[in-house]
């Protein structure tokens, strides 16, 4: 009796140590559980790493979810600040919280934003029988009666999916932005049936989230959120190539902690810049229907700057912070 | 005919050696981790997803063995809802209405045959349907917008208040307490936080398997130390296994009924297996009536549930399969689990990857005949972990679900609110205050909420929105009468009985 027991407790404690073993010598925090875009990049990355032998153990990923990233956040900068094994997958929705104060009092100087080193282009896409055929028809009509068009994202409210569509109308100078209609559901495949099922008309999210409706006919793409049309994707405008100049993509990269010497980043960022040259890579980004977008060291710390920049201004007029 | 063709297909792949070990591998886990309280399929699956990486599977062995564990992660969660009455997951929660009452009475073993035979006849319909109708059904989800999954959720806080029979207004208080929990964490439509005092861990809000294991495992501990052991669930005897022929076959509508009830609730995206052994118990208590005894321990209470959660599995595999919503939290796991072996479900996914589609299929029926051994002939197994003495096993309890619950975020915090959690189990037990209510509150309300604020933001406030749809208005009949219904039945049956009322047996 007591010896079955005993076995399952020692095979439940196996299991959650395989769960949670921080053994290794290099970890990477999924801010997030299992699936989902921050374990991707912590699983590939962390994968490539080792395979490419730019590090010489296989990365242990750890999920922590919580507060949209912002426990992973907190605990990196109280706890693990001065940790040079320790990298953290990172995204646009992480600039998005730290640009809202999301994330408590945090701000994004207490890290140090390594790189990015793919996205996932930013799409707006409508159902196959839509009458809108162009950006320019779903800009015009929201500008004509904004209660007549409503979005469906998979963020929440003035999460990064809500924030597309503003920027692009307020490309095309229209400035009642608080009057667009936006649902934030559970996803961008969620978002897609609330469009394709008609309860609302346009879908607002990532590439990769629509591929396979896309092929299967069922919506349509008005336009890519790139500087240039994506490759394997070339049937869809740009935003840009319409007349409207919007750039919004979800870039997938890293960030570690801020209290790391310079020598530290430094070595990270050539880690982070090997994998990016790496076929493995190149294939994994493929695969996920990830657009090539690299930026890594301090040229990055400052593009991200500078998008916190932006993102605060415009939560500020939708009124998500004050 | 294609099916049959397709099913070879997704055999010939599946019948291998090397597949059929990881199903039974998958399905031991996964009935053990199912028992267990505190670790639902969600976990278990989350915590084998490293396990399948590093044994470098590929996509179809790892949906084999990740799916075994979640089918028996399914069937598992009954067996400690009955011997323990703690839920060993979420949708086994109203299994443990009837079923603990039967094993009180010494009829433990006749509990688990019948959930378990319910079980198997709700997932092998339900994989059966998976395998006909996923492309069609799939389209079920473009039907629902946020009116009709409102009234969806109106109709199961409706029908709530014929749950706790004994008093509908604790059962109703219980509701709202748990509504109230749901609120907690960042709003989702304006981006703000409620209820958090700026506390970062209560941002997402208040897991409900947090609440789930503080609720029954916790306020368990505290019976069990209050009272010594003499009124605690913990040491049900379970005498011979034996196989209730005749009370089965009583069940056999019941069974049918749950599983085609739960495969729907499954299908919706978001509703998922706890909303389908909810419905499905009221549907049966209701159809059963006042006489049917229900929560006093039938075998229909058992049946239905059963049936209807494990059907609710196969269905929620349809939305995360065909259009990538995941139904349920594990299959939010195991979409996560498909997207990293480069298969990206969606709309093209049958066309794209027949392999992968037909030898998953192939393995679920599998699994469903290894899981039918397992829990029923071979059930005595399981039972054995759970029939330790007392002071032995609650140690034992509380210590996984303490693991469990850490494993879910890596926070001592969740580990604070779960013992708090404890604390309001035990204080309700003492006011007679059911707590199946607050779980359902909590899992359901942000949901419900989300819907009804989508609803009029789409609408721009008008609130007839929420009545625009046929469905709609079907589901609030539905509610309305699922809401009246028992205060004018319990009425009739207060007369004198008639004399032509026939007496249903069990």
């Amino acid at each position: 009796m007591k010896f079955t027991i005993l076995k399952t407790l020692g095979a439940s404690a196996a299991l959650s140590l395989m769960a949670a073993s921080t053994a290794w010598s290099t970890e990477c925090i999924a801010p997030a559980n299992p699936g989902g875009g921050w374990d991707f990049t912590c699983r590939q990355i962390g994968k490539i790493l080792f395979d490419i032998k730019q590090v010489d153990a296989p990365v242990q990923v750890t999920n922590m979810a919580g507060a949209g990233g912002g426990l992973a956040f907190s605990t990196v900068v109280a706890e693990r600040n001065d940790d040079p094994d320790l990298i953290v997958a990172a995204s646009s929705a992480t600039t998005t919280r730290l640009a809202q104060k999301a994330f408590g009092d945090a701000t994004a100087d207490q890290v140090r934003f390594v790189g990015a080193i793919g996205a996932d282009p930013g799409v707006i896409v409508v159902a196959a029988d839509s009458p809108f055929q162009s950006l320019t028809d779903l800009v015009e009509a929201i500008k004509a009666d904004p209660a007549s068009v409503a979005f469906a994202g998979g963020s929440a409210a003035g999460g990064f999916d809500h924030m597309k569509p503003l920027q692009v109308l307020k490309a095309a100078g229209f400035n009642d932005i608080t009057a667009v209609k936006y649902i934030g559901v559970d996803g961008g495949a969620d978002a897609i049936t609330q469009t394709v099922g008609g309860f609302t008309q346009a879908m607002t999210g990532d590439m990769s989230e629509i591929v396979g409706f896309i092929n299967s006919g069922e919506v349509r793409a008005l336009a890519v959120l790139t500087e240039e049309r994506v490759p394997g994707f070339d049937q869809i405008p740009t935003a840009r190539e319409q007349g409207y100049d919007v750039v919004a993509v979800n870039w997938r990269g890293l960030y570690v902690p801020g209290g790391i010497s310079d020598a530290d980043f430094q070595k990270w960022a050539d880690r982070l810049q090997a994998v990016a040259d790496s076929d493995e890579w190149k294939q994994a980004m493929a695969d996920n229907g990830l657009a090539p977008f690299t930026k890594v060291g301090a040229d990055f710390q400052n593009w991200i700057n500078d998008v916190i920049a932006q993102t605060a201004e415009l939560s500020r007029e939708i009124g998500v912070i004050q | 005919m294609d099916l049959f063709s397709n099913l070879a297909l997704g055999f010939s792949i599946a019948l291998t050696p090397w597949t059929l070990i990881l199903a039974v591998i998958g399905c031991f886990l996964g009935t053990i981790i199912g028992a267990l309280p505190g670790l639902g399929p969600s976990n278990g699956v989350a915590i084998l997803i490293p396990i399948t990486f590093s044994m470098g599977l590929d996509a179809t062995a790892a949906l084999v063995l990740l799916t075994s564990v979640y089918y028996g992660a399914m069937y598992g969660g009954r067996i400690s809802s009955i011997l323990l009455n703690i839920p060993g997951d979420e949708p086994a929660m109203m299994t443990t209405l009837d079923g603990y009452p039967m094993a009180k009475q010494g009829r433990a073993g006749d509990a688990l045959v019948i959930s378990g035979v319910a079980s198997f006849v709700g997932a092998l319909l339900a994989t059966i349907a998976l395998a006909l109708v996923a492309p069609y059904l799939a389209r079920i989800a473009y039907k629902f917008g946020p009116a009709e999954y409102f009234a969806l959720y109106t109709l199961a806080f409706a029908t709530l208040g014929g749950m706790a029979s004994n008093n509908q207004a604790k059962a109703a208080l219980a509701s709202f307490i748990g509504l109230a929990i749901a609120l907690i964490g960042l709003d989702n439509n304006s981006g703000f936080a409620r209820f958090t005092g700026g506390n970062l861990h209560l941002s997402d809000g208040i897991d409900f398997l947090v609440a789930i294991v503080g609720l029954f495992a916790v306020s368990e501990v505290f019976i069990f130390i209050e009272t010594h052991g003499k009124s605690s669930a913990v040491g049900v005897k379970l005498g011979k296994v034996t196989v209730p022929w005749a009370e089965m076959w009583s069940t056999r509508w019941t069974m049918l009924r749950s599983s085609v009830v739960g495969f729907i609730a499954g299908v919706l995206p978001g509703a998922g297996a706890s909303l389908g052994s909810f419905m499905t118990y009221m549907m049966e208590k209701g159809i059963a009536g006042e006489k049917g005894g229900f929560g006093t321990g039938v075998a229909k209470g058992v049946a239905a549930p059963e049936a209807g959660n494990n059907a609710a599995a196969g269905g929620a595999l349809v939305p995360m399969l065909t259009l990538g919503v995941p139904g349920s939290g594990t299959t939010a796991v195991l979409l996560a689990v498909l997207m990293t072996l480069n298969i990206t479900p969606g709309p093209t996914l049958f066309a794209d990857r027949p392999d992968v589609i037909w030898g998953l299929i192939a393995a679920l029926l599998i699994a469903n005949f290894v899981l039918l051994l397992m829990n029923v002939p071979m059930v005595k197994i399981f039972v054995k972990i759970l029939m330790v003495p007392p002071a032995v096993l609650l140690p034992g309890v509380t210590m996984i679900s303490f693991v469990g619950i850490y494993s879910l975020s890596g926070s001592y915090f969740d580990l604070v609110l779960m013992i708090l959690f404890g604390v309001m189990g035990y204080v309700f037990r003492k006011m007679d205050i059911p707590t199946v209510p607050v779980i359902l509150g909590i899992l359901l309300g942000y949901q419900m909420e989300n819907n009804l604020r989508h609803a009029m933001t789409l609408s721009g406030g008008e609130w007839t929105y929420l009545f625009s749809s046929p469905i709609a208005i079907g589901l609030w009949i539905a509610a309305v009468l699922g809401f009246v219904a028992p205060m004018f039945l319990r009425g009739i049956l207060k007369k004198p009985p008639m004399p032509e009322t026939d007496s249903t047996v069990d």
